[in-house]
């Protein structure tokens, strides 16, 4: 093979695709505006062209053009066949199929509650809560768990060869991992039960006393008992919960399991993605690889480039005058004289951000085995041709 | 008339994750604070960004001094809620609020908008005591800040009475007061900030009672050549201009070339994107714009120089 055409010091990258033939579940993870999500539907449009079988990739809030690249128009809960004629007009014949979801917190929670709960009429209570209704709709937390339980009972119906899941921006980003846990221990704890005793018949032992008191006053004790009964609804659901939840975590560090960690080159997210592989290994759950996002391309680290670019800056008058007396196409001397000028800088300017990237680049090389990278894309995916392309990258 | 944005008292900075959001709230910290205001930074999902931004050791609950008049701190819901208990409740039996408070955090855990509240509630409290001129909250991602902003009201929705409740009225007050607080969204001129930014401009505005103060777009790429230069540029781009132009320079052109064409055309995607803002945000919107620097590091360098970008769009 031949070397690639300007190339210092970044490392080998390496392919997506054994990784991806060989697990059943993908979970890409990362902080947020990295560009997960693309990498989570080029991966999966990747997988279902060229590996075969019956790929679905779940997102949590797609663009719309994203949407539109998979030929979506309404991205819906349901589980949604992306039009094999989008391959076609790629010009690709794919050896399988790609599906894709979206993540409807809300309706995932009613969902739960309806296979959850004992009977009809606890069923309806628990859904017209209105303490639930904020849970589920007006406040976040329940996202991560919601999405880590979606992804279990999909993956649990075998319906699909390989699942490709982008994880739901979370104020940190290993708060999914920890969401089934945190579930299972609320609903196992002693608080719970102290709450959800009828408030009459409340027994005040010592170490429940000062809290009653002390909530009583904050939230008034109405609201308190909206919140015990709340829980006494939720509670007859708690051997399904915690069971399902125990099932989910099991799923998270499963063989056929693996995680994706996106980042870009950026301080702030490659923080964040150390802190996130270091996450990983210390909850034993496989991390398959690491995929750089908007990475300048390495010519940027050129050094007769950079030695030509700072020569442009500096001389950028005579060789102006040398190249207009050779070639006259190039126009007035002058102006020629301002854009290489310019071009040089450009390319320095670059090559600043170039140089921290490359830095950072081979700080996460020693933490993880498997890197792919994504050169910057000049350019906003508008269709399937654009997520393949992109996903050429992953596939090297 | 518009007030000017550092003289509101309470800014909360929020965006995409990956847009800048810290570092724009920190140069406006700073900006202000070098404009003679005490300035309070506060950040809310703590991450230790704020105090790299300042290259300072972590920011604690404690507000601390890090610059003449720029203090930092740190959010935490639990001291929150112990400050709020020894200010508001006179509670006796403090020394037993440690295990106390870890079960209140699981109640405000499950119990929708106790935890927002406690955090809006101590913004509010440092505004209304008047212990700074100015608070910037460096304050969630744009997926969170709705319902940390709507908590107050929420709360008054769902509690009819006991003293959370009591406490609603007056937050409300401090944050529907468009001379006092405003919500300063941070975007980049790319296709899924821009599309966050205008959902949220929206969001704000029906669901909670803030205004919105400003939108700073981040990141934004210099102009690289005017019209005539570009025709020249592609000219340039011909085999023979390209050999004539390695001949004189004696060096590899065509990376340096690559380089420029890579950046004119990601400026010409942004501005796209650019326009697709200007023109969905509510009319009359305050925008700032913020250069890409090509910094070689993140630290104190950047966020002065982030500041003096703001400064120049503040028109001071």
């Amino acid at each position: 093979m031949a070397a690639a055409r300007h190339s210092p010091s970044a490392p080998p990258a390496s392919s997506l695709e054994p990784l991806l033939a060989a697990k059943e579940i993908v979970i890409c993870c990362g902080s947020g505006g990295v560009g997960k999500t693309t990498t989570s539907a080029s991966a999966a449009a990747m997988a279902a062209a060229h590996l075969g079988g019956k790929v679905l990739v779940i997102t949590v809030d797609p663009a719309r053009r994203l949407a539109n690249a998979l030929g979506l128009e309404r991205f819906g809960n349901v589980e949604t066949q992306v039009p094999p004629a989008l391959f076609a007009e790629a010009g690709i014949e794919p050896r399988g199929e790609l599906w894709a979801a979206m993540l409807d917190t809300k309706q995932s929670w009613d969902e739960l509650v309806r296979s959850h709960a004992p009977d009809a009429r606890t069923r309806d209570a628990i859904l017209a809560n209105p303490l639930y209704e904020n849970i589920t709709g007006r406040f976040v937390q329940s996202h991560d768990y919601i999405a880590m339980e979606r992804l279990y009972e999909i993956h649990a119906s075998g319906r699909y060869d390989l699942i490709v899941v982008d994880t739901p921006p979370t104020r940190n980003a290993i708060d999914f991992l920890e969401a089934p846990d945190r579930m299972a221990d609320f609903f196992s704890s002693r608080l719970l039960r102290w709450l959800t005793v009828p408030a009459r018949s409340r027994v005040f032992t010592m170490a429940s006393k000062p809290f009653y008191t002390v909530a009583d006053r904050i939230l008034g004790s109405q609201f308190l008992q909206d919140i015990a009964e709340f829980f006494l609804l939720f509670q007859t659901m708690y051997d399904g919960f915690v069971d399902r939840a125990r099932a989910v975590t099991r799923t998270l560090s499963d063989k056929r399991t693996t995680f994706v960690v996106v980042s870009t080159l950026e301080a702030a997210p490659v923080r964040e993605a150390e802190f996130f592989i270091d996450a990983l290994r210390d909850r034993k759950f496989p991390l398959g690889a690491v995929v750089l996002n908007k990475v300048l391309p390495d010519w940027f680290g050129d050094r007769g480039a950079t030695w030509s670019a700072q020569r442009l800056c500096t001389d950028a008058e005579p060789l102006a005058a040398a190249v207009a007396k050779v070639d006259d196409d190039v126009g007035d001397p002058t102006q020629l004289a301002r854009v290489l000028a310019e071009v040089g800088e450009s390319f320095l300017n670059f090559q600043v951000v170039a140089t921290r990237e490359a830095d950072q680049r081979a700080e996460l090389a020693e933490e993880a085995t498997v890197l792919a990278a994504v050169p910057y894309a000049d350019h906003d995916i508008t269709d399937l041709g654009g997520l393949l392309e992109l996903g050429a990258s992953l596939w090297r | 008339m518009p007030t000017d944005l550092l003289d509101r008292r309470l800014l909360f900075v929020t965006g995409k994750g990956g847009v800048g959001k810290t570092t724009i709230a920190a140069a406006l910290g700073q900006l202000a604070a070098s404009r003679g205001k005490r300035t309070l930074l506060c950040e809310v999902d703590a991450k230790g960004n704020l105090a790299a931004a300042f290259e300072t050791s972590p920011t604690e609950f404690e507000a601390r001094e890090i610059a003449p008049g720029l203090w930092a701190m740190s959010m935490d819901t639990e001291a929150s809620l112990r400050e709020y208990l020894k200010l508001q409740l006179k509670l006796p039996l403090l020394s037993r609020l440690g295990p106390l408070a870890r079960t209140f955090d699981f109640v405000a855990n499950a119990a929708p908008g106790v935890k927002e509240i406690l955090v809006v509630g101590k913004l509010c409290y440092e505004v209304r005591e008047r212990h700074y001129d100015l608070v910037v909250v460096d304050a969630p991602a744009s997926g969170h800040i709705v319902g940390q902003l709507a908590a107050p009201q929420a709360i008054g929705d769902l509690v009819h009475v006991g003293k959370v409740r009591d406490q609603t009225g007056w937050m409300q007050d401090i944050l529907s007061d468009a001379a006092t607080t405003g919500v300063v969204i941070v975007s980049t001129p790319e296709e899924m900030p821009v599309n966050e930014t205008l959902e949220l401009a929206g969001r704000l505005g029906t669901e909670t009672p803030v205004d919105l103060a400003a939108v700073v777009v981040n990141r934004v790429l210099p102009e690289l050549f005017t019209r005539g230069e570009e025709e020249v540029f592609r000219a340039l781009r011909e085999p023979a201009a390209v050999a004539a132009l390695v001949d004189a320079v004696g060096g590899p052109v065509e990376p340096v070339l690559d380089g420029a064409d890579l950046a004119v055309k990601m400026r010409r995607t942004r501005a796209e994107h650019l326009g697709e803002l200007r023109t969905g945000l509510p009319a009359g919107t305050e925008l700032l714009y913020v250069p890409e620097l090509f910094q070689r590091t993140h630290g104190v360098r950047a966020t002065g120089q982030i500041a003096e970008a703001l400064s120049a769009e503040l028109g001071y």
